[in-house]
């Protein structure tokens, strides 16, 4: 399954994937060197992390014409471990990385997607747009002007070149003009090659030097399973982003075990832990990029670039970096989604807000999509908890007073079911009637356990009608109702 | 065949038209058969979605709002190609749909669809009787030495019997069975004994490169069963690579019909060996019926 792609898969497009490609490699390279810094490492762990992971999804993923590399998202969680262990817990967290998300595919947690809102997952894009852009700061803070003039002249030929000419990648071009530039002019600003090593050589495999003991695990497990968290969260988003915009399907399990694999390799080729990129994947179908080539092609340039162009890449001002940066964080950003908080309900706004504002504090995406999903299913349970009514007909002549329940009774609406029942009234007769209310859990049962013992102490003979239709609704195992006319007749009118 | 059609739903005969060179001779076998079997005749017309980026901006920057951009952009060029491509469908069906209807064919159902070929068999495979291509389509229509882009993936995908065209159509007179005793082949063998269309045809009833004691055992029991159900049997026993001399004993005996078991060995052999009927599919001059 892993490996089975169709020759159209690989040669369907081979102009298109090919150009396509070397625009990605040359937008990737700044950001692999970038997303080292944020880590904390030197650029050559990001740049070997990023030709292994591009290289490695493209024959094994599940998603063609997807960029996987080194990214922001997956960089801010190993700041801590790589200050506090060093590199080489990194790379031993990075392959545990792998190892979980390999389980997660065979497990077919992707398809605990369904449970990501629409808002969510526009929240985690745009929280993710502002933790790059806010990764850049330090580089813009206590610098000489000089790195601000050359960030906006990066800036200004990334977004105007195009207007001109749209044959050339802008983003390189404003690299080459700039190196060149702050080179000529011997501008004191700071460099890549200030930074730390870049690849000498290809890559050598390299088993993590660390002990195999018990304490190890215990520090690299919880970094790897937030690691794997969000590179799954993130590659499974950009897969549904990239299946929006070719109109073609993927399979997300699959991409689960690749990313995985993918990190295994970046871990013992010495690289840091990747995942899928939103901004790169965009730049790439944009560009023509539709299959498994372009990301081979973007992974494998990238790494001839680094190699044989080392002296010339140490060069390069970061200033420009952070221009290219801050471009794909602007690209990163759904701007649509700023202009919809007029017109989206209240409690959706509230969930994308509460995902950014979650992950901005803590920084991790992880803790942000959790919020927004507690925060998203609260609402739900809180608006079908309001389909609920009761109904109530006093008859004179009998003494009877007859309550209908009508709609959902489950834990956030079984409390308004009690309120309902007039417990002080002097009633010889109390019928509850069930026949057109669903019980979905214990605590609704339970909630009529109570008005039925309440109804008897207050001295009242007391019916329910229509209990075991209504409580049908509670069953954890959905396998018999699975078919339309089985659901209809849970739900229906019993 | 017929105990099958009580049984079971209607099923059909379906064409596959794409306008390729094949595309008539398919329509006039998909008649034959449809007539035939007295089921009902579908003609399926598939819109690729091609592989190649409909637009392609190289600047490599994003911006405000680029990805809602790309999206309206791809959307719109994708549209204005499938409306063309869906006109286009259309008139091939429509002149498919009046060959069929002059050879006989009272209401053929005319079907458009989406996705690659064999996925969109896939997801029709239970209403199909039996499955008429063209050996080639409009891809590698110039490409005499491969068979179609779609062709092997949709025979090993599919359960049902795949006539596989690769000439205009001339009726057939003389069947030739390729019998080498696997299930593959014992269905094709049941197919002549139970269909009733046949039996006023001779069936040459050929085995190569088995061992002469277990051919004639073979051959015996394949004639006896072919023989009570009335057909004529030639039968015979050939040596040689078996592709190449079903191949020749086709042209020697001018046989218009091959039915054959497809696939029946296992990938790795067929990745040592060669798949036999990979082979038999580029060499044939003549139509294969291939059984699964």
């Amino acid at each position: 399954m892993l490996l089975s792609s169709t020759r159209r898969d690989w040669l369907g497009n081979v102009r298109g994937d090919s150009l396509a490609g070397i625009v990605v490699a040359l937008a990737l390279i700044p950001e692999a060197i970038a997303f080292s810094i944020i880590a904390g490492v030197d650029p050559k762990v990001g740049l070997y992390a990023s030709f292994c992971i591009a290289v490695l999804t493209s024959i094994l993923g599940g998603r063609p014409g997807m960029i996987s590399a080194a990214t922001g998202a997956m960089a801010l969680l190993m700041v801590t471990l790589v200050k506090d262990h060093g590199l080489q817990y990194l790379l031993a967290a990075t392959m545990l990385t792998g190892v979980l998300q390999i389980i997660a595919g065979y497990l077919k947690l992707g398809e605990l997607m369904r449970f990501v809102s629409r808002s969510v997952v526009t929240g985690f894009v745009n929280a993710l747009a502002i933790l790059i852009f806010l990764a850049q700061l330090p580089e813009l803070t206590d610098v000489s002007w000089h790195t601000y003039a050359v960030t906006a002249a990066g800036l200004a030929i990334i977004y105007l070149f195009p207007l001109i000419n749209k044959t050339l990648p802008s983003p390189l071009l404003a690299i080459l003009a700039l190196t060149a530039a702050s080179t000529y002019l011997g501008l004191d600003i700071r460099t890549v090659g200030d930074l730390g090593a870049l690849p000498d050589t290809l890559p050598i495999f390299l088993w993590p030097d660390v002990p195999l003991t018990l304490d190890t695990l215990k520090i690299v497990f919880p970094y790897a399973a937030g690691l794997a968290v969000v590179g799954l969260l993130e590659s499974l988003m950009t897969a549904t982003i990239i299946d929006d915009l070719t109109d073609t399907p993927s399979d997300k399990s699959r991409e689960c075990k690749a990313q995985g694999i993918a990190n295994i390799g970046a871990g013992l080729l010495g690289g840091m832990a990747g995942c899928a990129m939103i901004g790169q994947s965009v730049i790439n179908i944009k560009s023509g990029g539709r299959g498994r080539l372009s990301t081979l092609v973007a992974g494998t340039v990238l790494l001839l670039m680094v190699v044989f162009f080392e002296e010339q890449v140490s060069m390069i001002p970061m200033g420009v970096l952070v221009s290219v940066m801050i471009m794909v964080s602007i690209g990163t950003f759904n701007w649509g989604s700023i202009r919809d908080l007029k017109t989206y309900p209240l409690s959706s706004n509230l969930v994308m807000l509460t995902t950014v504002i979650v992950v901005v504090w803590t920084h991790n995406l992880a803790y942000g999509v959790l919020a927004g999903v507690l925060l998203a299913a609260l609402f739900f349970a809180n608006r079908v908890g309001r389909f609920m009514y009761v109904v109530s007909e006093r008859n004179e002549a009998e003494d009877r007073r007859s309550y209908k329940v009508v709609g959902q009774v489950f834990f956030a609406s079984a409390e308004k079911m009690l309120a309902a029942f007039d417990f002080k009234e002097a009633v010889s007769k109390v019928v509850i009637d069930l026949n057109r209310a669903h019980f979905w859990d214990i605590t609704a049962v339970s909630a009529l356990d109570k008005a039925v013992i309440k109804f008897r102490r207050e001295g009242a003979e007391i019916e329910v009608r229509g209990l075991n239709e209504a409580s049908e609704t509670i069953i954890d195992r959905f396998g018999v109702h699975d078919k339309p006319e089985e659901i209809d007749k849970v739900l229906g009118e019993h | 065949m017929s105990n099958e059609t009580e049984k079971s739903v209607i099923t059909e005969v379906l064409a596959c038209i794409d306008g390729s060179r094949y595309s008539s001779a398919v329509c006039d076998y998909a008649a034959w058969f449809s007539l035939s079997l007295s089921a009902p005749l579908t003609l399926l017309h598939n819109l690729e979605h091609s592989e190649n980026a409909a637009s392609s901006d190289l600047s490599g920057a994003i911006g405000l709002g680029s990805r809602e951009a790309l999206l309206e952009e791809l959307t719109s060029i994708e549209a204005q190609r499938n409306k063309l491509l869906i006109e286009q469908g259309k008139l091939m069906l429509d002149a498919a749909k009046a060959r069929v209807v002059a050879a006989g064919i009272a209401a053929p159902t005319l079907k458009q669809r989406h996705d690659g070929l064999t996925e969109s068999l896939i997801a029709m495979e239970n209403d199909i009787r039996l499955l008429v291509l063209g050996v080639r389509g409009e891809e590698h229509a110039q490409d005499a030495h491969h068979l179609g882009g779609h062709l092997e993936a949709s025979i090993r995908a599919l359960h049902r019997p795949i006539l596989v065209v690769n000439c205009d159509f001339k009726e057939p007179k003389k069947i030739m069975l390729a019998y080498d005793g696997s299930e593959a082949s014992g269905k094709a063998l049941e197919l002549l004994v139970n269909s009733q269309r046949f039996t006023h045809l001779p069936v040459h009833l050929v085995t190569v490169g088995e061992s002469p004691s277990t051919a004639s055992a073979l051959q015996d029991s394949a004639t006896q069963k072919l023989q009570s159900a009335g057909h004529t049997v030639i039968a015979a026993t050939l040596e040689g690579e078996p592709s190449k001399t079903l191949h020749s004993y086709q042209d020697d005996h001018d046989i218009d019909l091959t039915l054959m078991g497809a696939f029946s060995h296992t990938r790795l052999r067929e990745w040592v060996l060669g798949s036999m009927t990979v082979k038999m599919l580029l060499s044939s001059s003549r139509p294969l019926l291939l059984l699964r």
